[in-house]
């Protein structure tokens, strides 16, 4: 072997070269196997729902631009709560609350927008929906920091904490409410729940992707001049080529796959009656492009992962997770930080709420039910340990796209309720026995 | 040389703290001076991991007072003992065995770039530098510390007290994970901290090493001091009976 003379860790003991090929690949890119696993088991889960569909029902409806486009939609209120639930999960924590503030949340701002907020500025006020999301996020900031409190310095288990939190913001949307559903919500509001008006059509996201793109190219590049500068081994110039491509690629499919997603025939007939335009002979095909919660979940996960990743605040995190005694020695107050990642994790509930009870146009107090399963369950799969220390905020986002994609196709190939909580509770299982087996292994 | 004349570094008065009912440092009153390398001594038990906590702001201590230059400290936290630029090698390390040899190397006191965020390269860059120093046979920069071996963790905890500016080190036990070779380094290390006037305390069972690394010694039983010594007043054997029958020979025979 006398080009493996990298820095890369030698196994003299391989004398298989396709092993070799593809360790040496996967070092040289720094791709976890688990990120693999996961993309693959997406594969396999969009595949099996397309094929089953084909087969059985004579159509296949999963691999559909509206499909995808409404998975993505879906997928939005779980994963940008799962943002959170890994800084939770990486300090030893859960949180088994973050449906029922959602619910608690949701109730709140449709108390805002629909009955308080139109008495002093009037309905369709420009500022309502502004108020009202700020409304939401702060509301449940102040919760999941009040628990914090409670768990950091009531020294109370968070698994406590959080349950009774389950029981008491259900109730209490229950109880604000009345039990009514509160609807309709201020149109502008309604937006940031998608639909074809609240997508920012075929212009905006190819802007949007290509913006990705050169984030992407920008990253690697930083990194190569990163590692020159301070003489650090450098990644072989292939294997950042394949990252920079893989980003883009990745970045423009998925345009071209919102684009491809029309409006629907009525509400395009809607649309050029109000703006007085002609629909050509054949109809007019106005795309969806990315739905607005799609992009606040993208925000929320580049914020998120900026977070963890490159700040002393997500330091701490993970010292915190890795060595409690440790990182209170090296003088963090672990307290504090405790009450902040559950005011994070809290205020992202909210979040999620205005995304849920958006799409939704309204609210009940029912809305976020056993969410906190997904959540976490989303987190796990995404490679979040139960045991602390380890986590990340891009992991969670694919595991909340991988619990979404069960639940919907499940839902599009008719499986019933029952059959579809035995499978959800299933694999969460499997997944956290897999993730056991994979530490295992990779010690 | 001249012996210790002037303010002490460190003056620990009247220390006490107990644990439930366990009186784990009972009165004790320790100085350290500039340049000078204190040892601790005693039992499995005896407090001197407490005593050196509380100097660390690990403990907050029942009663007893702390005096830093010749003024009264308060510690009541490690962020405290920090300001006073004390450093401690704790027994357990206390390492966040998820991050790797930087990020521990730096933790909480982590470089940041111009626009706040933690400048990961260039902490590499320097604990790259540190450990060329201290253990030039140290590689593992970017896998987390637990996958190093009991010695390369202690050189990370090590490497932690002597990067900071530290005037006062605390070394718990800092050779007890490490092979000759190692343990050779830590003198070393030793050494030169002394010898750039840094005050040392040094706890180990190794009454030989101590008594050729320290210039006092001060033996613990049951929480109370039983006395402190020169090293050149005292044998290794003296230092051996104090620790057995928690009495000072020296003054018992005066
Ligand atoms: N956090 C704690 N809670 C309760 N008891 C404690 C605590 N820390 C120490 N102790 C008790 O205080 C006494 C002194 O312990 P300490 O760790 O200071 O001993 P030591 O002299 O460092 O011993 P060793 O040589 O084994 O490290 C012991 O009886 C121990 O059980
Ligand atoms: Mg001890």
């Amino acid at each position: 072997m006398s080009d493996a003379t990298q820095d890369a860790p030698a196994h003299p003991g391989t004398t298989q070269t396709g092993k070799t090929a593809w360790t040496k690949f996967l070092t040289a890119t720094e791709i976890d196997t688990r990120l693999i696993g996961m993309v693959a088991a997406l594969l396999i889960i969009w595949t099996g729902f397309h094929l089953y569909g084909v087969i059985v029902n004579d159509f296949g409806a999963f691999l559909t631009p509206r499909n995808l486009w409404n998975l993505s939609v879906q997928t939005s209120s779980i994963g940008i709560m799962a943002c959170g639930m890994v800084l939770v999960i990486i300090t030893r924590h859960i949180d088994l609350s973050v449906g029922s503030i959602l619910g608690f949340c949701a109730i709140i701002m449709g108390t805002v927008q629909v009955n308080i907020l139109p008495q002093f500025l009037g309905l369709g006020h420009p500022a309502i929906w502004i108020i009202t999301v700020l409304v939401g996020i702060a509301m449940g900031a102040c919760i999941g920091a009040f628990q914090g409190a409670l768990i950091a310095y009531g020294a109370i288990p968070a698994f406590i904490v959080t349950l009774g939190g389950l029981l008491v913001w259900r109730g209490s949307a229950f109880l604000v409410a009345r039990g009514e559903t509160i609807s309709p919500v201020d149109e502008t509001f309604s937006l940031l729940g998608g639909g074809p008006y609240g997508a920012i059509g075929a212009t905006g996201s190819w802007i949007v992707g290509l913006i990705a793109c050169a984030a992407v190219v920008l990253l690697v590049l930083n990194g190569r001049r990163q590692r020159t500068k301070f003489r650090f081994p450098q990644h072989p110039v292939w294997a950042d080529t394949f990252i920079a491509v893989v980003g883009c690629a990745v970045a423009i499919g998925a345009v071209l796959l919102v684009n491809s997603y029309p409006w629907p025939r009525g509400i395009v007939r809607r649309y050029t009656q109000a703006e007085g335009i002609e629909i050509p002979e054949g109809g007019l095909f106005i795309s969806h492009g990315f739905a607005i919660p799609v992009l606040i979940l993208l925000a929320v996960g580049i914020v998120m992962t900026v977070l963890l990743r490159r700040t002393r605040f997500g330091r701490y995190v993970f010292a915190i997770g890795g060595n409690p005694e440790a990182a209170a020695l090296a003088g963090i107050n672990t307290q504090w930080m405790t009450v902040k990642i559950f005011a994070i994790m809290g205020g992202l509930a909210g979040l999620s709420a205005v995304v849920a009870s958006a799409r939704l146009n309204s609210a009940t107090n029912a809305l976020g039910t056993l969410d906190e399963l997904y959540v976490i369950a989303a987190a796990v799969i995404g490679g979040t340990s139960l045991a602390g220390g380890v986590g990340t905020v891009f992991g969670a986002i694919l595991g909340a796209l991988v619990m979404q994609s069960l639940q919907s196709g499940m839902v599009l190939i008719g499986f019933d309720a029952g059959m579809q909580q035995v499978v959800v509770g299933s694999v969460l299982v499997l997944a956290v026995f897999l993730d056991i087996l994979y530490r295992r292994n990779s010690k | 040389m001249a012996k210790n004349q002037g303010t002490p570094l460190v003056d620990l008065r009247n220390i006490s703290i107990s644990f439930g009912g366990v009186q784990a440092v009972d009165d004790v009153s320790i100085d350290l001076y500039p340049g000078e390398v204190v040892g601790l001594l005693g039992h499995n038990g005896a407090g001197k991991s407490t005593l050196i906590k509380i100097l660390a702001g690990a403990y907050r201590m029942d009663s007893g007072e702390i005096w830093i230059n010749g003024e009264k400290a308060d510690i009541k936290t490690p962020a405290d003992a920090r300001d006073y630029n004390i450093e401690t090698i704790y027994q357990t390390l206390a390492l966040a065995d998820n991050l790797d040899a930087a990020a521990n190397l730096f933790l909480g006191r982590e470089l940041t770039t111009r626009l706040g965020l933690v400048d990961d390269a260039t902490m590499e860059s320097e604990t790259r530098k540190i450990m060329a120093r201290l253990n030039p046979n140290f590689q593992k920069f970017s896998v987390p510390v637990s996958a190093l071996s009991g010695g390369q963790r202690q050189s990370v905890a090590i490497a932690r007290a002597v990067y900071f500016d530290a005037k006062i080190v605390i070394m718990d036990e800092p050779t007890a994970a490490l092979g000759v070779h190692e343990t050779e380094m830590v003198a070393e290390i030793i050494k030169e901290l002394k010898a750039q006037g840094l005050g040392i305390f040094l706890i180990s069972h190794d009454t030989r090493e101590m008594m050729a690394l320290c210039d006092r010694v001060s033996v613990m039983k049951n929480g109370a001091l039983v006395g402190t010594e020169r090293v050149e007043d005292v044998t290794e054997d003296d230092i051996l009976s104090m620790i057995i029958l928690g009495k000072n020979p020296k003054r018992e025979a005066a």
